[in-house]
């Protein structure tokens, strides 16, 4: 069996002096090799719990997950993450950052640096090897962070808010190169944000999810990551087809909230 | 301002004579941290004052040269001192010989807090066994340790450098505890996702993250130890810049004591000079991640 294999997941975080938060319950879900999946919900819908169960960073309290056949048992560089801080490290430069993988398991120098200054052009960072992280922009940092990661080849890229940090404009752009990096790559990809339209530009494939307890309540198949691939994305997304998707997915989170306001009460 | 179209030289506004010309712009004044600089003209003028008054008052014999000597006695004493020495060492010598004990002292301070600074920010069993001893030994001033470093290991250079080691350790272990234990999550997930192994995270993740912490740690056990090698001299030496002024102020030659406390601030200050040059250099990521 290829692709992602989600099966009945569960995570519950036990609190201190008793009780429990279950953040995800009974999930499940396959992703197809080279299909680009997005996940929407409110803050605690346990969205970023399922990517860090993916990831394999916590083991779930049930259920199986499996990437190509392979049982998921801890982090691998076949499913990276792309995380909303980036996660990059300060001390080394951008090629540094790029080729850390690679380093780490000890690849040939002259291979990695073929791959390191191919990756620097895919992202546009071609004049920026060698210059230190805190030297760019936001914008800028998160694609050495899409580089760091590609330069491993992965089969799944995880992405927890990559463009969370970014301001409107650099977000849209960011969003252009995350569409053509999919299609030049053939990745999978599964990426959680809170942003509607992000999710619905972005997604192939779109779940909604709602929170206590963490779940899948709602799941579309969208033609705008493949439109967006050709049309202008400002085109697509003032599209009436767009827009009533849009109020849709909108009304469905404002009710979830209602719901959660009204049964703190 | 009468000049109100030309820029202001840097060096202007460096002296405190000009404001920059974002400053100008500015309406709300007092308050702003921001319009308040160096004011270096003001830092001249002001050394200049003292220097005119400490020379007066020696010209005109305001004090009695034992309670305050004048500058002429001082830089007196600095030229025999640097000549001919003081006490069987030159004045190079003893001030060669406080810095030397301070590198000593916080190199091995270093070579012992570090790894035992890593250990307590990685481990809990090794945090729970030095705990008590690291926070027990920290509030204690090192010069009360003195008596009994003497008592077991003389007044000799061992017993100075084990009181400065004693004084740099707990500082450098500190400051590697806490820098080992400010690592985000994020980046020891990413480096272990990308085929990391757990020593290539220390290597490559921790340590690096952990050196702007480390180096501040560096940094205080300098200014630190400076105060304790001088304490220590004063206590037992034969050789020192601290062993300089009390032998001195035991013979009432006030003179030499001022310009030794002159010498051990200025050295002072340039250490701490050195080590934010250093800093720079070395860790120009600090604050930045």
């Amino acid at each position: 069996m290829s692709g992602l294999e989600i099966k009945g997941v569960s995570m519950r975080y036990a609190l201190p002096g008793g009780g429990g938060v279950q953040a995800l319950k009974d999930v499940s879900f396959n992703l197809a090799p080279g299909e680009i999946l997005t996940v929407l919900g409110p803050s605690g819908c346990g969205k970023t719990t399922l990517l860090n169960l993916i990831a394999g960073f916590y083991a779930p309290t049930e259920g199986q997950m499996a990437l190509n056949g392979a049982q998921i048992q801890g982090p691998g560089a076949e499913r990276l993450m792309v995380f909303q801080d980036g996660a990059l490290f300060e001390w080394l430069t951008v090629e540094k950052n790029i080729s850390f993988g690679p380093d780490m398991r000890g690849a040939p120098k002259d291979e990695t640096q073929k791959i390191v200054s191919d990756l620097l052009e895919t992202v546009g960072l071609k004049e920026f090897g060698n210059k230190a992280i805190y030297e760019l922009s936001g914008g800028m940092q998160q694609r050495v962070a899409l580089a760091r990661c590609l330069a491993n080849n992965p089969e799944l890229i995880l992405m927890d808010e990559p463009l969370g940090a970014l301001d409107a404009l650099t977000r849209e752009k960011m969003q252009g190169l995350i569409l053509q990096l999919w299609k030049k790559t053939g990745k999978t990809i599964l990426l959680i944000t809170h942003a509607v339209e992000e999710a619905l530009f972005l997604g192939e494939r779109l779940f909604v999810m709602a929170p206590r307890p963490g779940r899948i309540v709602k799941e579309y198949r969208l033609p705008f990551a493949e439109r967006g691939l050709k049309e202008n994305p400002r085109d697509i997304k003032a599209s009436s087809e767009f827009i009533e998707k849009r109020e849709e997915i909108l009304s469905m989170i404002w009710e979830m909230e209602e719901e959660i306001m009204g049964r703190q009460d | 301002m009468s000049k109100k179209n030309k820029a202001p030289s840097g060096f202007a506004i460096w002296l405190g004579l000009a404001e920059s010309s974002f400053q100008k712009q500015k309406t709300v004044r007092f308050g702003d941290a921001s319009m308040v600089t160096g004011g270096r003209i003001w830092s001249i003028l002001a050394l200049l004052v003292l220097g005119v008054l400490w020379t007066l008052s020696g010209i005109y014999k305001w004090t009695d040269p034992i309670f305050w000597p004048s500058p002429q006695a001082v830089m007196n004493q600095f030229a025999i001192t640097a000549t001919e020495g003081y006490r069987y060492f030159t004045l190079w010598q003893h001030i060669g010989y406080s810095v030397f004990r301070v590198l000593a002292g916080v190199f091995f301070g270093c070579l012992v807090g570090i790894p035992l600074g890593f250990a307590m920010g990685l481990s809990t069993k090794l945090r729970g066994i030095f705990d008590p001893i690291v926070e027990f030994m920290r509030p204690i001033p090192p010069l009360a340790l003195i008596p009994l470093v003497v008592l077991w290991f003389g007044i000799g250079e061992k017993a100075k450098i084990i009181l400065l080691f004693l004084t740099a350790v707990f500082i450098m272990t500190i400051a590697a505890r806490s820098g080992v234990s400010s690592v985000k999550i994020s980046k020891v997930y990413a480096a272990y996702s990308l085929g990391a192994t757990k020593w290539q995270v220390l290597r490559y993740v921790i340590l690096p993250n952990a050196l702007p912490e480390i180096f501040t740690g560096v940094r205080t056990a300098m200014g630190v130890c400076w105060a304790t090698v001088i304490a220590a001299e004063l206590v037992a030496a034969n050789v020192g810049i601290g062993f300089m002024i009390m032998v001195a102020a035991n013979f009432l030659s006030s003179d030499l004591v001022v310009m030794g406390i002159i010498i051990i601030g200025v050295i002072g200050f340039g250490i701490e000079i050195a080590m934010r040059l250093l800093e720079g250099k070395l860790i120009p990521w600090k604050g930045k991640g």
